[in-house]
């Protein structure tokens, strides 16, 4: 594997096949903690480490695993993994646990996890499917981080709330004060529907304007003269 | 090779399966006995730590964790499997009752609380021990979640005298405890669950502090 098939590999995880707002998989826990910054990006990144294990154990094992039990199995083993992590984290990392705790044990719930194990895993080898599950989980945590933002900042006012529960002494920032009353719809589950749909409608115009301009400009070497 | 019989294939298969799952269980097995010891280790000193929130460490001076009474199930405090008591004592005389009890009835399912009731029958401390509220919704009752640092919306229970239980109610139900517009029902799953707790310590209270250590009283 070469460098420039590990960059195709995360681009399409993190732009071009983006779970949250491309794929649309994996919408429960999504919805269900993207009402701050914090707990978005947490249960981000506790799923890019399950992803990138189980992209690579399935891999490594891809052979092994008949084709006619291989979704059992795959669960099998995301829940076997998600499991271990979660007892590692608690452990080892008892203060990261103590915020991401809760959130582990949806990651067996998130399809995205076994749609990539199939999609992916299953057929490649273990260093791309490696790449392959780390930059789904960025792109994912992206989403996360950006649905986290908005929903906190129009719902709460605040920024980065339990801040000081993943760095300590850290501050949440109060964007528009201690008046701000609030906006519930935000909070609430209907406030993670708008959000995410604005995403994907950003999303789908940048690319439209993109193919829009590739059609009106040609990408063929005469057409594109040097204007020296 | 010739297709397979049906029965050939889920002999196979299954044999894959059962070899996949003893090996992945045999996994979580090894990693469930490796980490006990030090999950056990931050338990304990995470409720040492949930138990300095609810009591002052100088209102006692008795072995806290060594000092309890086990409860069978007990409807009063929402217990379906039993719980502890733990009895604080300053000298030999009663300081206070930190008791284990569950509200039934929050958003999401059960919320575990720990209570501590002093002598006098007012509410020393409360604090969420473990819930599913609604996360920047209904999770201002555990104080790690409250955006209002400064006095975060559990305090409230800590100036309750004995004499303010009647009114261990929220607003909405005629009593003095504040909440958050939007989610009454955590708040008042909790305030109910505390004025159930302080009513129970105060009818057992000669019952409980005269048991032996880790007796049913």
């Amino acid at each position: 594997m070469d460098f420039q098939a590990y960059r195709e590999i995360a681009w399409n995880g993190i732009w071009k096949q983006n779970t949250g707002v491309v794929q649309i998989l994996g919408l429960c826990p999504i919805l269900a903690v993207s009402t701050s910054i914090v707990n978005a990006v947490s249960l981000g990144l506790a799923t890019i480490l399950v992803m990138a294990m189980s992209n690579l154990v399935i891999a490594a094992l891809r052979n092994f695993i008949p084709y006619e039990i291989r979704i059992p199995v795959f669960i099998l083993i995301i829940a076997a993994l998600t499991t271990v992590v979660d007892l590692a984290f608690n452990a080892y990392l008892h203060e990261l646990y103590l915020v991401l705790g809760i959130f582990i044990p949806l990651i067996v719930t998130n399809c995205i996890v076994l749609a990539r194990v199939e999609a992916f895993a299953a057929k490649n080898e273990p260093d791309s499917s490696i790449v392959d599950g780390i930059a789904m989980g960025i792109g994912l945590t992206l989403v996360l981080a950006v649905l986290g933002a908005v929903r906190e900042l129009v719902g709460s006012g605040t920024l980065l709330s339990g801040i000081d529960m993943l760095i300590p002494g850290a501050q949440a920032i109060s964007v528009f004060g201690d008046a701000y009353p609030g906006f519930l719809v935000a909070v609430l589950p209907p406030g993670a529907f708008f959000t995410l749909g604005c995403l994907i409608a950003g999303r789908n115009w940048l690319e439209a304007r993109k193919a829009a301009r590739a059609r009106r400009n040609p990408p063929s070497v005469a057409d594109t003269p040097a204007r020296a | 090779m010739s297709e397979p019989t049906a029965l050939g294939l889920s002999v196979r298969t299954g044999s894959v399966m059962v070899a996949f799952t003893a090996v992945f269980t045999a996994i979580m097995a090894f990693t469930f006995s490796a980490t006990k010891a030090r999950i056990d280790a931050s338990a304990t000193e995470e409720k040492m730590k949930l138990i300095s929130e609810v009591l002052p460490a100088s209102s006692y001076d008795n072995l806290l964790l060594d000092d309890f009474v086990t409860l069978g199930p007990t409807r009063e405090l929402g217990l379906d499997e039993g719980g502890r008591i733990y009895r604080a004592r300053k000298s030999g005389r009663p300081a206070a009752l930190l008791i284990e009890t569950t509200a039934p009835d929050g958003y999401s399912g059960r919320i575990e609380l720990i209570v501590a009731i002093r002598a006098d029958g007012g509410v020393s401390g409360v604090r969420a021990v473990t819930h599913r509220e609604t996360p920047g919704l209904g999770d201002y009752i555990d104080p790690k979640k409250d955006k209002n640092k400064k006095s975060p919306w559990i305090a409230q229970f800590a100036e309750l005298k004995a004499a303010d239980i009647p009114g261990c109610k929220v607003i909405k139900d005629g009593g003095q405890i504040a909440y958050h517009t939007g989610a009454t029902i955590s708040a008042r799953a909790v305030t109910n669950a505390v004025a159930r707790a302080a009513r129970y310590a105060a009818a057992n209270h000669n019952r409980l502090f005269a048991a032996p250590s880790g007796s049913k009283p």
